[in-house]
Order: structure tokens, then C-alpha cells, then sequence
């Protein structure tokens, strides 16, 4: 059985250091927030203007003037601020945030990343992934190894419009933990019910595995 | 003696026109300007290019603007939760321009600045670069990307004074304070609307110099756009 959503998470929490800035994105990543331990110290960003993001609100206390990047309600931790999407996207931009964490429909052995715009079917827009991407010191992508038929989403190339070029190192996917290189994608970890073999097998890009790869531990 | 107060929506929206550009503020629905989108409708202005980071539901913000057939062009960088939107882009009747979400920021503050164009390292090697200059600094490379100004700019501020000083409230802040420097006219509509004075001068996000005319909110509804909550 490959990992499911949540356990891509908690893998992915492993990555969050103490001391961290982090943005998460929409899906699988927000639920990273979930799996840091109360020892580490992490500031969480929200696009939209906010530094110092809590859990949801109780309810009845709910305030349409404070959200997230989904749009859902949220709140502020103690030591947080606001400020406009100019100065948001400069924290961004400028790599002043650690880490960001966010989805993709594929990414290639040379670490470009789609995940915006399905041509002829999909037109949402990008938000603010394609200023991540570019912007963050690292980069993480939580995603689906392959799709509902089978078909590798780590791809030799992607084949839909870019969100960003050579600019993913890692990736957390149901299949495993797998590093992006010179020499094309590196298997480091692999879910714990598969095989190393089983996750290049389903890859279409050009993957090797690592000497010191392992199973995922928890 | 010239004042920037205005009754309400519809006189502060004196001038609008056909086939203008304008800038409005928010997020979601968080923070846009609710009286002014629905006094654009009722005006009947055709041919709108509407700069928004998003374009609203269906049935609320700039959606009321795309159910009438007002607005032309957008330019935005999501409009995922619009159904209307989509159906009327992927019929070709309406024009969209993606720009991503930093960079709409920025070449909005620009705009405002006087600043013709800037290098972003967003968005190079995509779509959004096609067209444009590509320039290396430090073995990088950037794309050129113009600022924006608008006829009009619409926001949304928690608190105005009479000079137009404004303060905005939490997540609501956004885009308004770019948007609020592009517009040739900038028009706020604030919650609270107080005497000159009341306001700290440390407090204020927009200096009064970028708005040009300021009304008190007749309604607002404040639409929350996912509800979300956790158990006590």
C-alpha cells in the first residue's frame, strides 16, 4: 500500500526544523501543521498577509476579516502579524521564508514543476505558487506518485504549463522520498509496504536508487 | 471648502465609464469592496478590464459583475471558485490575463510608485514570461513586468478619516493598499468613517494622499468564504 494523505504529511513534518518560516499550500500540506511537535518553534505564513498562523477558530468565533490562502477561517498565534500581499510576496520572493510545502499535477528528473493550468479543461490560475517556487530557500512537493490510471507523475518532462523551472529538490510522494538532482531523480526512502524496485518501476523519469535508501519510518 | 466624503457608493462613483480599467481590492472575499462592486453594476458600465487578485463567486463580488456581462477583461491571479467565470472563459466572451499572485502585488505597487517595470525571478522559463524580456543579473535570470494603474481603484478599509487616512483590519489588508496608490481616482469605503485627528498617525497603513474620495458603508454583508472551525 503506498502512504496516504496523512502520512505524506507527518513524513513531510520530519523536513520542518526548529526555528523554521513556513508556508504551506493548499491540500495535502496544511495538514503538515498537524505532525510538528510542540519542541519546535515554527512560524507559519499564509500568503494572503498573515506571519504567525493558528488552527482553526472556535466556532462562534469565527472573523471573515481573518483567513488563509484557501479562504478558510483561521487565527493569529500570539507574535503575529499582518501585512499587505506587496509585503507578503517580498518575504517570498526575497528568501525570507525557510520552507514551502505545496502540491503538483507533475514534476520532471530536471525538477521543473506543473501544477496551475490543465489547458482545455482547467483554468484556476496559479495564485501565489509560481512566486514560491521561485522565491522559497527550499522547496517540497507533497504529491501523488501516479494518477487514477497508473501513469507516472514524475515525469522525464512535463508535459503541462510550468509553475516553476528546476526549482524542486524534493518530494514527498505516496511511493516514497525521493531527492531531485544533476543526474535526475534519487530514491531515499520508499513506503513501507513497497520496494525500492516497485517506485523506480512506476517512475517515468530517469530514477536511481540512493546506497543508503531505506523504508520510511515514522 | 473641498471634501472627500461622499454619501455613499453610487456618488462616489461619479465618472465611471464604459471601457476604463479598474483596480479592486481584496482576497477571496475577504476585504473587497462590496458597496462599490454592486454601484458599478447598477451604473451599467460595459467593457470593463478589472484587475483583482480574484473575481468573486457567483453570486458575490466581481461574480455580479460577470453575471451582467460588465466586465471584458480580468486580470487576476486565481478564479478557481467562479463557475460563471470559467464558462464565459472558456467561451471566449471574456479576456483573461494570469498573473501570479506576487507579482500582480508588485506591478500594482509599482504602479502606484512610479515605477515603470521591475525584474521578477517569477514566473521565468513559463508561460508568463512568453513575450517578455529576460534579463540575467548575478547568473539569474528575471523577467520584465510592467506596473499597473487604473482609471478607478476600489478598497475596502476598516477605518477612514476625512483626509482619506485609512486602517485596514487583519487578513483584510491585502491587496488594498497597493490598489489604493494606482487609481487615477481611488474611492474607500470604510466601516468606520472619523474625524480628522482620531486616527494615529502611527496607526495609518494609507496615507490620505492616495484616495481621493471616501464613503461610510450603507450594508456589507462580509461573506465568509470557507467556514471553518475546530471544537472547543
Amino acid at each position: 500500500m503506498p502512504l496516504n494523505k496523512e502520512q505524506i504529511a507527518q513524513r513531510i513534518s520530519q523536513e520542518v526544523q526548529d526555528g523554521y518560516t513556513v508556508n504551506l499550500g493548499i491540500g495535502i500540506p496544511t495538514l503538515v501543521v498537524n505532525y510538528i511537535p510542540p519542541t519546535k518553534t515554527v512560524m507559519f505564513q499564509s500568503e494572503n498577509g498573515l506571519l504567525g498562523m493558528g488552527p482553526f477558530p472556535l466556532e462562534g468565533t469565527e472573523d471573515a476579516d481573518l483567513i488563509n490562502a484557501g479562504k478558510q477561517t483561521v487565527t493569529a498565534l500570539k507574535g503575529a502579524s499582518f501585512f499587505s500581499s506587496a509585503d507578503s510576496f517580498a518575504m517570498i520572493r526575497g528568501g525570507h521564508i525557510d520552507l514551502t510545502v505545496l502540491g503538483a499535477m507533475e514534476v520532471d528528473e530536471n525538477g521543473s514543476i506543473a501544477n496551475w493550468m490543465v489547458p482545455g479543461k482547467m483554468v484556476k490560475g496559479m495564485g501565489g505558487a509560481m512566486d514560491l517556487v521561485a522565491g522559497a530557500k527550499n522547496v517540497i512537493v507533497a504529491m501523488q506518485h501516479v494518477d487514477k490510471e497508473g501513469n507516472s507523475k514524475l515525469r522525464t518532462k512535463c508535459t503541462l504549463p510550468l509553475t516553476g523551472v528546476k526549482c524542486i529538490k524534493k518530494i514527498v510522494s505516496d511511493y516514497g522520498v525521493i531527492d531531485v538532482t544533476e543526474n535526475g531523480f534519487v530514491l531515499r526512502e520508499y513506503a513501507p509496504d513497497l520496494t525500492a524496485e516497485a517506485v523506480v518501476k512506476a517512475t517515468e523519469g530517469k530514477m536511481t536508487i540512493a546506497p543508503d535508501c531505506k523504508p520510511m519510518t515514522f | 471648502m473641498s471634501t472627500k466624503v461622499y454619501a455613499n457608493a453610487k456618488e462616489a462613483l461619479k465618472g465611471v465609464a464604459d471601457n476604463m480599467t479598474y483596480l479592486v481590492g481584496g482576497f477571496g472575499l475577504c476585504g473587497i469592496p462590496e458597496n462599490c462592486i454592486e454601484a458599478l453594476r447598477d451604473s451599467g458600465v460595459k467593457n470593463i478590464t478589472c484587475v483583482s487578485n480574484n473575481a468573486g463567486v457567483d453570486d458575490f463580488g466581481l461574480g455580479l459583475l460577470l453575471k451582467t456581462r460588465q466586465i471584458k477583461k480580468m486580470m487576476s491571479s486565481y478564479v478557481g471558485e467562479n463557475a460563471t467565470f470559467e464558462k464565459q472563459f472558456m467561451s471566449g466572451e471574456l479576456e483573461l490575463e494570469f498573473c501570479p499572485q506576487g507579482t500582480l502585488a508588485e506591478r500594482l505597487r509599482a504602479g502606484g510608485a512610479g515605477i515603470p517595470a521591475f525584474y521578477t525571478p517569477t514566473g521565468v522559463g513559463t508561460k508568463i514570461a512568453e513575450g517578455k524580456e529576460v534579463r540575467q543579473f548575478d547568473g539569474r535570470d528575471f523577467v520584465l513586468e510592467k506596473g499597473i494603474t487604473g482609471d478607478f481603484a476600489f478598497v475596502k478599509a476598516w477605518k477612514g478619516d476625512k483626509f482619506g487616512n485609512l486602517v485596514f483590519r487583519k487578513t483584510a489588508r491585502n491587496f488594498n493598499p497597493m490598489i489604493a496608490t494606482a487609481g487615477k481616482i481611488t474611492v474607500a469605503e470604510v466601516e468606520e468613517l472619523v474625524e480628522i485627528g482620531e486616527l494615529e498617525p502611527d496607526q495609518v497603513h494609507t496615507p490620505g494622499v492616495y484616495v481621493q474620495r471616501i464613503f461610510k458603508v450603507t450594508n456589507q454583508e462580509k461573506r465568509i468564504e470557507q467556514r471553518t472551525v475546530r471544537k472547543g
